[in-house]
């Protein structure tokens, strides 16, 4: 066991779940303590130990269950032994329906090796994760009509409303769960096939934090959109904490006092007067044209997750035009919302739908450029491909010599930078800082860093 | 250095943890139990982390319950001291002490207000100096700063407080310490390291089910189910502010007292204000479930 433990948690590490020497050790010592024929019992144990941030579980289940999954599982999965008397004929799909509205999980486990049996089409000792194997057995048990089939097994009352909706969400939930089955199953067969350290190697998915904005998969971007909501709100609880505490201001000779009182005059709990600390101004342009869309999406939703610890927000986004989209985002609307709102109703078309960030900034500075002041930080999120278009760089020049601070997120990485239609060096030299952020991570930092109070005097 | 002494729980497997916390009306699943079980045979403390109102400080309640021990509680906020979490001198008795007594010889006097007698215990040290064994609860951490965690960590390490006027106290029975978090900030790596994690995530339908039936005695079965998959429903849809398990035990309440026997559309969407708290959630969720509009004004 203390091998596949070493093993389990060069796993974890290798994805980027920091597990220290300490917490391996912990893990040692829980297993002795725990059942380890019961894989939800090691799972716990192994999981209170070592994985210590609620957003890392979906990885650290995936790697459990490729090394641990094999555990209580019954031997004999695909052999000759077929309680259900399922010929190959037969209508497995009918089956396993038929087991998933009874909820049998014993029958269920044996139908979904047989469906791996019958429809992944594995060979062995390819070096694959699975993935397209278990999307194989899934099409050809065709999920959505399975759907549709158990909706009309279980509905009772044609009744509509909520009652749909609860049977409907029942149902999507047992999909779901048989679609892990089927995963599960297909991971145990090449682990048997292949070993753990294999196959988790080619499962491997980097953590929600850093999934590359600009290429994650919709799945990817539903799990992001999860965790962005608590992660902004713990920037913005660090933030109001690093702005009420930051300095103290000058001691406060009348309060003091007054405390003083209470210990017959002697001044043993000086009070000091709260430092005066101005918060930022912060004015959001983004390119919203294509795949940039998600990328400036997570950004606006940081900033106004933060508006509490800002002075002001106000939010511009443009394609080859660009309009002012602060009223979309107001406070009480879902942000989902505001987006298709957003979307539908912003001016930000004005030719053909390609990005031209010189005609934007060059309305940006026509139209807004009073909005701009010398406590205003400009955001720019963008990949600063033009289209060859004139790059309009006078106009953010015009810009940057107003605001305090302009800032440039460019998702693409630094090497991509001014190769093909991409101007970054033009707009460079007008910003304080350009950098390439990838990730929730870096977006994160950035955001940190860019709401950090002015600290005055007095 | 002389260890203090060990839990010394009667549990020997995770069942009998779930079997304890159950006869005192909290249900753990496999989970918790497992957790809760390794927490008292490794002598660990447990953080608990998870969204707000579902169970985290029932844990610790019910575990406390469940051994017949006191619970003794730190609430923690923002500002949160050395003073207010372990101990401070009762100035206002120590100058009365002088006053009354001027001219004695300094001596005689430090030795008398730096005694016992002039010392606030508060909950940390209160914990440690405790005879008979406690759980010992740190609800909502996550609210203190770094400097405070720091302390915490000094205490859970050694269980033990040096005060310089007194010398060290080491505790003499050793507490079962849950710490709770609503996730607000991240915390130290070094408090995460020392401690069992425990993320508690909203219940599956089936244990809401089962929570319900518990904390809501009267409730009729098929009531207990359609409340806890409406409410796990709700939880998927995106909301400000998802209904805890404790709302969900007070739309049940609720429900009961109203004498509703069935919920229909009409009745969730006339009682969904128990549920949320924000009108753009209730106007966002009569939308996404498309029941009808409410007929009263809930205020």
């Amino acid at each position: 066991m203390n091998r596949t433990l070493t093993s389990f948690v060069d796993e974890l590490r290798a994805v980027g779940i920091p597990v220290s020497m300490v917490e391996a050790l912990d893990a040692a010592d829980a297993l002795e303590f725990t059942d380890l024929a019961d894989r939800e019992n090691l799972r716990a144990a192994l999981g209170a130990t070592l994985v210590k941030n609620p957003n890392h579980y979906g990885a650290f289940d995936a790697a459990f269950d490729v090394y641990f999954g094999a555990l209580a599982r019954p031997a004999e999965v695909g052999s000759d032994a077929d309680p259900d008397h399922i010929g190959e004929e037969d209508d497995l799909r009918g089956a396993v329906m038929d087991a998933l509205v009874d909820d049998d999980r014993e029958r269920l486990r044996r139908l979904v090796g047989r469906a791996v049996d019958r429809y992944s089409g594995m060979q062995p000792g390819r070096p694959v994760g699975g993935r397209y194997y278990t999307y194989r057995v899934m099409r050809q048990l065709d999920a959505d009509d399975l759907l549709a089939r158990m909706l009309a097994a279980i509905a009772t009352t044609p009744g509509g409303g909520l009652d749909e909706r609860l049977v409907r969400d029942r149902v999507e939930s047992m999909i779901r769960a048989l679609r892990e089955d089927v995963d599960r199953e297909v991971t145990a067969r090449l682990v048997a096939d292949r070993g753990a350290e294999s196959v988790a190697a080619s499962r491997r998915m980097p953590l929600l934090e850093d999934v590359d904005l600009m290429h994650a998969t919709r799945v990817e971007i539903e799990e992001i959109e999860r965790v962005v909501a608590p992660l902004a709100r713990k920037l913005a609880t660090r933030l109001s904490q690093r702005r009420k505490q930051g300095r103290r201001g000058r001691l406060d000779v009348r309060r003091t006092i007054r405390r003083s009182l209470g210990h017959g005059g002697v001044l043993i709990d000086p009070r000091f007067k709260p430092p005066r600390v101005s918060k930022p101004e912060v004015v959001v342009m983004a390119d919203v044209s294509g795949s940039m869309a998600t990328f400036a999406r997570f950004t606006l939703q940081l900033t106004y997750a933060i508006q509490s610890e800002l002075s002001k927000v106000r939010a511009f986004a443009f394609i080859d035009g660009l309009d002012e989209v602060t009223r979309f985002f107001g406070a009480g609307v879902h942000f989902a919302d505001a987006l298709v709102d957003m979307s539908s109703n912003a001016d930000l078309v004005r030719r053909d739908g390609h990005s031209d960030y010189g005609k934007s900034f060059e309305e940006m500075r026509e139209r807004y450029l009073d909005v701009i002041t010398p406590r205003t930080t400009v955001i720019i999120t963008g990949d600063a491909r033009n289209n060859y278009r004139p790059t309009g760089a006078e106009h953010l020049a015009e810009i940057a010599r107003r605001a305090r601070a302009v800032f440039w997120l460019n998702p693409e990485p630094e090497r991509f930078w001014d190769t093909g239609d991409s101007v970054m060096s033009s707009y460079r030299a007008w910003c304080d800082r350009v950098e390439a952020v990838r990730t929730l991570r870096e977006l994160e930092v950035f955001v940190e860093r860019a709401a950090l109070p002015v600290v005055g005097h007095g | 250095m002389e260890q203090p002494p060990t839990h010394d729980l009667p549990w020997t497997s995770p069942g009998e943890v779930a079997e304890a916390l159950a006869s005192v009306g909290y249900l753990p699943d496999a989970r918790i139990a497992q957790v809760v079980y390794l927490a008292a045979a490794l002598d660990k403390p447990i953080l608990a982390e998870g969204p707000a109102g579902v169970g985290k400080t029932a844990l610790a309640l019910a575990l406390a319950a469940a051994t017949g021990r006191r619970l003794v509680r730190l609430q923690c906020y923002e500002g949160l001291d050395e003073a207010k979490a372990l101990y401070e001198w009762d100035y206002h008795k120590q100058l009365l002490r002088l006053q009354s007594d001027e001219g004695a010889a300094w001596d005689d006097l430090e030795g008398d207000i730096f005694s016992e007698s002039f010392l606030l215990s508060r909950p940390l040290l209160e914990a440690i100096r405790s005879e008979l064994p406690v759980v010992l609860l740190i609800d909502e951490v996550d609210r203190v700063e770094l400097e405070t965690e720091a302390l915490l960590l000094e205490v859970l390490d050694s269980f033990q407080v040096t005060i310089p006027e007194l010398g060290t106290i080491t505790a003499t029975s050793r507490p079962i310490v849950v710490l709770t978090s609503n996730n607000t900030r991240e915390l130290s790596e070094a408090l995460k390291r020392r401690c069992l994690y425990l993320h508690v995530p909203y219940p599956t339908i089936e244990r809401e089910r089962a929570i319900l039936a518990a904390r809501v005695p009267d409730l009729a079965d098929a009531m207990a189910e359609r409340i806890a998959g409406t409410v796990a429903t709700l939880r998927s849809e995106n909301l400000r502010k998802a209904p805890s398990v404790s709302e969900s035990i007070d739309w049940a309440r609720t429900l009961l007292a109203l004498g509703i026997a069935e919920l229909d559309d009409a009745a969730t969407s006339d009682t969904l204000h128990v549920l949320l708290k924000y009108q753009a959630d209730i106007d966002a969720a009569v939308k996404e479930l498309s029941l009808p509009p409410p007929t009263a004004d809930p205020g």
